[in-house]
């Protein structure tokens, strides 16, 4: 088994990266499956780039060619493939996965990747079973071409796992991975091998919270509110006026969106959504083992809890124990000015 | 007339959601004695999916059973299950490695074990949780529905299944809000915490549920292969993280995020 060097790899041209796998030698070689909808999450382009070799990408959907000419922009990428069909809208798992695995197939791919959003989570797994291959989902770092790190137990634990399957596929935590230069790069765009599958699953209808704030995946700053914010009311009074003060997106705990103060898609959490901004601020938010789990990477947290024992003061950087229906609107006050 | 519904709801054990798992000394797994373990939350959601769906049509669901793949302990979990309202169970089990553990199966094994469980079961619909709190994989229901190749709902919040044409309608949480989907049966759908909050089992219930019938096969019965296809190199504890202590007023807090150059 050949040594593998990231560092080395990443200088290297892709042609002469080699490995053993068996008796065979292999050119590494990637795949990244991206979302047609904005914002692209082009940070899995930078797990990728840590495996090394060249980086295609898949992209399918009646905005594919239009996206396409964005992605071929990114520094790194080789190539584009496009399944410009408007049976791929709406990203169906039945009609997207065999695309996925078709073209796996057809390439030289060693690698697939695609973000552990919605779409990845939903997508993914699918075209692994497709394929024969465990999939090893969430990661936060590429140790080498097959070994990564991802968090399990609600982040409690981290895991080092080494694949022994011929072909890794991989979803990326993007919060981990910065986001790729783009500095006139022109990959050529071609067509993708499309299986063209039936199926019998139907999309009905979408009801996406529209909102003029920032993502809550990739935003700077996020302002999450929790259960003391007692009622729907509040917790718009108090959250949004600050979270617009500041340009952040909103977040909300489990508790939060359970009592109705708050849109599911705004869930911070293990099950929800993972997120690491430069500043989190979480209001009335206890800080339970599930909720740490979204958001213990943020670079700075601040917690506003009138509970001086409440478990989220523990990892805070700064903590102020106070009434937040007094505290939050005076800082959002003493900020706008 | 479609056809009823014959449920299957896979299930797993896990350690109990509120206990902080530790790891081994030598840093490769988790530390499972004496420690309290449950039926993973998610799979509690999707127990409790099925009863209701029979609630909800007398003449709707024909059948509910439970499946899990684990060791003999696993037998707790699918009597947690049973006492819910499924109707009978049938635990996959996996040979002890040595004394204290067995081997942890990975989603590919368990989705294949599912599937050969499904076929032979005439299952139509199957009901699963989006993912398990230990290993927070999130792929098993998309890999079965994959291999079967049946249509696939995840991480619904609301399940309505129309008698009349046998479609079912998915509401489905994802990173915007959510979308509706619809499929005929045959179709796998994952539970999100949304879709209803499990009923709590009674005494009578628990009572009820040791008279269920419940069987065991092996992975040889079903004919599938479990072998892990990761290697967990190690394990370790994420970085700690201190909190910076706390501030007495909001001046001070303003001060203190200046200072981080946070603000």
């Amino acid at each position: 088994m050949a040594l593998f060097h990231l560092s080395s790899a990443l200088r290297r041209p892709a042609s002469k990266l080699v490995r053993f796998s068996s008796s065979l030698r292999r050119t590494l070689s990637s795949l990244v499956v991206l979302e047609t909808g904005p914002p692209a999450p082009y940070s899995v382009l930078t797990a990728a780039s840590k495996v090394g070799g060249p980086i295609t990408v898949l992209l399918a959907g009646s905005k594919a060619s239009a996206a396409a000419v964005e992605v071929a922009k990114v520094d790194g990428v080789s190539k584009v493939l496009t399944a410009s069909s408007a049976e791929y809208d709406h990203s169906l798992p039945e009609k997207l996965a065999p695309l996925i695995a078709e073209n796996v197939k057809g390439g030289s791919y060693t690698h697939v990747f695609a973000s552990a959003s919605a779409f990845g989570k939903n997508v993914l797994p699918r075209a692994a079973a497709l394929l024969d291959v465990q999939q090893i989902s969430d990661i936060t770092a590429v140790e080498s071409e097959d070994t990564f790190v991802r968090p399990i137990y609600a982040g409690n634990v981290i895991a080092t796992v080494k694949s022994k399957d011929p072909i890794k596929l991989i979803t990326v935590r993007t919060s981990a991975f910065p986001n790729p230069a783009t500095s006139g790069n022109s990959a050529p765009i071609e067509d993708a091998v499309d299986p063209a599958v039936n199926s019998q699953t139907a999309f009905v209808s979408e009801e996406l919270t529209k909102t003029e704030r920032p993502d809550l995946g990739s935003a700077k700053r996020v302002i999450s509110g929790g259960r003391g914010l007692k009622d729907k009311e509040s917790f718009d009074k108090i959250i949004y006026p600050l979270a617009d003060a500041l340009g952040a997106a909103v977040g909300a705990s489990r508790a939060a969106v359970d009592s109705g103060f708050a849109d599911n898609s705004l869930q911070v959490g293990q099950t929800g959504k993972v997120v690491a901004p430069d500043l989190y601020v979480a209001v009335g938010i206890s800080g339970a083992i599930q909720h740490l789990a979204g958001m213990k990477d943020s670079k700075t947290i601040v917690a506003i809890n009138k509970d001086a024992d409440a478990p989220i003061f523990e990892i805070a950087d700064v903590g102020l124990v106070a009434d937040l229906f007094d505290a939050v609107p005076e800082l959002t006050g003493k900020i706008k000015n | 007339m479609p056809p009823r519904l014959n449920i299957v709801v896979p299930v797993k054990r896990v350690i109990d959601f509120a206990i902080k798992p530790r790891i081994n000394a030598s840093k490769n797994a988790i530390e499972t004695n004496g420690v309290k373990f449950s039926l993973n939350p998610f799979c509690e959601i999707a127990v409790e999916e099925a009863v209701r769906l029979r609630e909800s049509s007398k003449d709707l669901v024909e059948s509910i059973t439970l499946v899990s793949a684990g060791s003999a302990k696993a037998q707790d979990t699918l009597r947690s299950g049973l006492a819910l309202g499924a109707d009978k169970a049938t635990l996959i089990e996996i040979p002890a490695i040595d004394d204290s553990k067995s081997l942890e199966l990975e989603p590919l094994a368990v989705a294949k074990l599912l599937k050969a469980f499904v076929k032979k079961s005439n299952a139509n619909l199957v009901i699963m949780g989006k993912q398990a709190i230990d290993d927070d994989s999130n792929q098993t229901g998309q890999m079965l529905a994959g291999l079967l190749n049946w249509s696939q709902a995840t991480n619904a919040s609301k399940v309505t299944v129309d008698e009349a044409s046998g479609v079912v309608t998915v509401s489905r949480e994802v990173d915007g809000g959510t979308e509706t989907l619809s499929a005929p049966l045959p179709l796998v759908i994952t539970t999100d915490l949304r879709l209803n909050t499990p009923r709590y089992t009674k005494l009578q219930d628990i009572m009820k549920a040791k008279k269920k019938k419940t069987e065991k096969v092996s992975p040889e019965d079903l004919g599938v292969d479990i072998s892990s296809r990761l290697e967990i190199l190690s394990l370790s504890e994420p970085p700690k993280r201190t909190g910076g202590g706390k501030v007495d007023s909001v001046d001070a807090l303003i001060g203190k995020l200046k200072e981080l150059g946070a603000i």
